[in-house]
Parts: C-alpha cells; sequence; structure tokens
C-alpha cells in the first residue's frame, strides 16, 4: 500500500467498431492511459451482464463497454440489446452500492481512434477519483 | 439395518419447509416405517442438550433448512453437522439465501434502526435495543447475536446435497427422501429433487415469439392464460430458474418468482434473468427503454429475490 492507485478496467470491445476504433488509436499513436484490459467480444449483445458483475467482483475496479453506434450494429441489433440491459444493470448496481460511473456504455465507430483515447482518460479519471471497488474484502467479513 | 435416523432443523427460515416436510401427506407413514426422528424442534420435543450428546455421525441424515442469520443458527449447523452423517440444505433459505438473506442489502445497523426506531407503529422513547445479554435479579438473559452478513448453509458447513425451493414442493421431497433410503444418492454436492433444467421446459404455455412494449406488476394485468407471460410483459423468472415444480405459479396464472434457484450452469440468477427480461424489449429508442425498464421498481429485490446470498456480488456495499 501505500503506493498510488491505478484503476484497473476491463474493457469488453465489439469486435467490428469499438475494438477497430482502439486499434486506430494505437496505429495513430494517440496516448491513453494504460489501465484497460481489453477484451474483444463479437457484439455487445453477447455481453452476457452476469461478465460485468463477475469482473467488478473479481476485483475490476470499473468496466467498459464499447460498440457500434445505434443502427450500425454488424447483427442489426446486438448494440440494442446492450443498451436494454444496461439500462437496468446500472440501475442494478447502484442498488449494490457501486457508482453509475464505474460501468460505462460508449458508442465508438471503427473510425473514432480519438473518441476511445478520450474515453479511456475521463473513466481512468473519474474512477481513480472514486478509489479502489475491492469488492470481496468486504464480503466475507463477519462470516 | 436398524431404522434410519433423521434430524430436523430450522434456523432463519419461516416454518414453510417444515410443512413442505408434511405435504408428502400419508407417506410420512412409510418414512416413519423406516425412520425415526431423533431431532426436529418444530414437531418432536428433543432439547439441544439431547443432541449434545449424540455421539459424532450417529445422526444419518440432516434436513437443514433457513439461512444462517445469527450466532445461534451458526452453532446448532455446526453442532448437527459434526452429528450427521449426510448434511441436506433443504429449501431456498439454506441453498441460496432466500428472503432471510435479503437482509444482505442492508446492515444490522440499519435493521435495528428501522424495526425498532422508525416503523410507524413503533413507539420507543427510551431508545431500547435488543442486547445480546442483559441481566435480571434471576439471572443473566442471554439472545444470540445477529451476524453481521446472512450465509447460505454451505458456506458455514460441508453441505452433501441440496434440495431447493421455497418451499420445496411436497412431490420432490418424497423423491428426496426415496433417494435417501433407497441408498441411491447421487454424487456429493448434487442437487436433489429438482429438474436439471430451466422451468420453462416444464412451462405448458406457449411462446409465439413477441416481445413486450411495457412491464405489467400482476396487479395491473390479466394475463392471457396460454401465452408465455415474459412475452405479455409480465417479470417471469422462469428463464434463469431451475425447473422441477412443476411450473406451479404459471399454472395459476401468476410469474414464476425464481425460488428454485438459478438453474445449471447459470451462475448468477439475477443478471441471467435482468438480461433475458430486457432482451425481451420491443423497442430501440432510449427514452422508451428506460421509461418501460423504469418499470421495475427495485431490481435488485426483484432479480435477486431468493438468491442474493448465493450471488456473485453476495451482499450491498457497507
Amino acid at each position: 500500500m501505500g503506493e498510488k492507485f491505478e484503476p484497473k478496467i476491463i474493457g469488453f470491445l465489439c469486435r467490428w467498431c469499438a475494438y477497430a476504433g482502439a486499434d486506430l488509436a494505437g496505429t495513430s499513436r494517440m496516448e491513453y492511459p494504460p489501465n484497460v484490459y481489453t477484451i474483444r467480444v463479437n457484439c455487445t449483445g453477447r455481453i452476457d451482464p452476469t461478465f460485468v458483475i463477475k469482473s467488478l467482483a473479481q476485483g475490476a475496479d470499473g468496466v467498459l463497454i464499447a460498440g457500434c453506434h445505434p443502427g450500425d450494429c454488424h447483427y442489426m441489433e446486438g448494440n440494442y440489446m446492450m443498451l436494454k440491459r444496461y439500462t437496468l444493470l446500472s440501475r442494478l448496481l447502484e442498488q449494490f452500492g457501486i457508482e453509475k460511473e464505474r460501468v460505462r456504455l460508449e458508442w465508438i465507430s471503427a473510425s473514432e481512434g480519438e473518441k476511445f483515447a478520450k474515453t479511456v482518460h475521463e473513466m481512468t479519471e473519474k474512477i481513480r477519483q472514486l478509489g479502489p471497488l475491492n469488492w470481496n474484502t468486504g464480503k466475507k467479513e463477519g462470516r | 439395518m436398524g431404522k434410519l435416523k433423521l434430524g430436523f432443523y430450522w434456523a432463519a427460515s419461516c416454518g414453510g419447509c417444515e410443512i413442505s416436510v408434511l405435504e408428502i401427506g400419508e407417506k410420512v407413514l412409510d418414512v416413519m416405517a423406516v425412520a425415526d426422528i431423533v431431532f426436529w424442534p418444530a414437531a418432536v420435543d428433543f432439547k439441544f442438550s439431547d443432541v449434545e450428546k449424540m455421539e459424532d455421525k450417529s445422526i444419518d441424515v440432516c434436513f437443514f433448512n433457513g439461512a444462517i442469520r445469527n450466532r445461534e443458527d451458526e452453532h446448532v449447523a455446526k453442532l448437527l453437522r459434526a452429528k450427521s452423517k449426510v448434511m441436506i440444505a433443504f429449501g431456498s433459505c439454506a441453498v441460496d439465501g432466500c428472503i432471510p438473506g435479503l437482509g444482505n442489502a442492508t446492515t444490522v445497523k440499519d435493521i435495528f434502526t428501522r424495526a425498532y426506531h422508525e416503523t410507524p407503529s413503533t413507539i420507543n422513547p427510551e431508545k431500547v435495543e435488543p442486547q445480546p445479554k442483559y441481566s435480571i435479579p434471576e439471572g443473566e438473559l442471554e439472545l444470540p447475536e445477529l451476524r453481521e452478513n446472512v450465509s447460505t448453509l454451505d458456506e458455514v458447513v460441508d453441505v452433501d446435497y441440496y434440495v431447493p425451493g421455497c418451499p420445496p414442493v411436497g412431490e420432490q421431497v418424497w423423491n428426496a427422501i426415496q433417494a435417501i433410503v433407497s441408498g441411491k444418492l447421487p454424487p456429493k454436492g448434487s442437487v436433489v429433487g429438482a429438474s436439471d433444467r430451466a422451468l420453462c421446459h416444464e412451462c405448458e404455455r406457449k411462446r409465439l415469439g413477441n416481445k413486450f412494449k411495457t412491464i405489467y406488476r400482476p396487479y395491473e394485468i390479466v394475463p392471457d392464460q396460454e401465452q408465455c407471460l415474459l412475452e405479455q410483459g409480465v417479470i417471469c423468472m422462469g428463464p434463469a430458474t431451475r425447473g422441477g415444480c412443476g411450473a406451479l405459479c404459471p399454472k395459476a396464472n401468476m410469474p414464476c418468482w425464481g425460488c428454485y434457484g438459478p438453474s445449471p450452469n447459470i451462475e448468477d440468477q439475477g443478471a441471467k434473468m435482468l438480461s433475458a427480461l430486457a432482451s425481451n424489449l420491443d423497442s430501440t429508442d432510449e427514452e422508451e427503454i428506460k421509461e418501460a425498464l423504469g418499470k421495475v421498481i427495485d431490481p435488485l429485490g426483484k432479480f435477486y429475490k431468493f438468491t442474493l446470498t448465493k450471488s456473485i456480488l453476495g451482499r450491498v456495499r457497507k
């Protein structure tokens, strides 16, 4: 302890848009914090809320979900599925005492490398302010 | 071989599981023909001291219902584990935490504040709260302390088998007892007396492939008797719930509450149900989605009614 807190963020990125956008940010040599651990998924519609909850329970301080803009989904409506799940999930997580800002849904196209870098910047800073989540240290206490 | 020795106990529970044992009806006589009850506080007059005097592993099968809410529940669970050859988590509370497990949505301090100071029916000007120990002239009185977290049975002792349900339906209780009496028990850790598939597999309602536009709470709608309830906008927990009850609630035109816990291969019943519900909403408009799903007033209470304790997150943040 005593070291500066570095947020650990799990990033679920859709392969058609957000992952390509992240790739573009890299090939364009844009700088952004190295705090997002990327997991490529075929579509945001494939992201089960369980993935998000499990990430948070197992040590992540935040989760970024990024996919195609509405109307642009490679599979027609996968991103709308995610939007619907996210709408309910973020309310659920608030009830669990997990701040809304820790789980973020963002639409990032393959050409928006800059938006990806900006999103990661903002999110890392926000979570740095919120501090570590340390989910499991609280759970077993008093058992 | 002598008669089987059976023990029953209730920890933090409502008593419904005790009644579900009697729901097997006259078959209880068949059970008595091959088994003796050596401990059952709800029905037979034995004391804790009688159990303490027993030799270790002298009870053949212990049916333990109820969650572990206070220190007494924990103590008795450990005692009965030591005295029993086979320990069965019986009913939703012992298996998944159930309604007592919703205590993990708050803290002990808040529970006391609410129960002893805030409820409209409470008059407590001296701000009295129950104490674990209290001295009176006749001696010292003791109350078991509440634990900071509610636990499932398998979080405090080793559990051999699970019988889910709130309460387990009579027929399944009988199946479980038969499996025990015949000695044909599945591998340790198995769920006994329930299906290996989701509730939807045993529900006779038709799926037409429709999605819903808005959510109805049960009192706001008389649903069609034939069609899938979820398609009609009634939150039916079927897709994320283990079958085995025979779809009792959907048969009575009421949605499944999810009391059999998550179906196999589902880690988190709440997250899975949230996913299933949201995906069935017919809308691509952000505002419309917000409004429609806003009708789920208490997502935690709805999706984790029976499994908060056993869920991945386990409790709300303190």
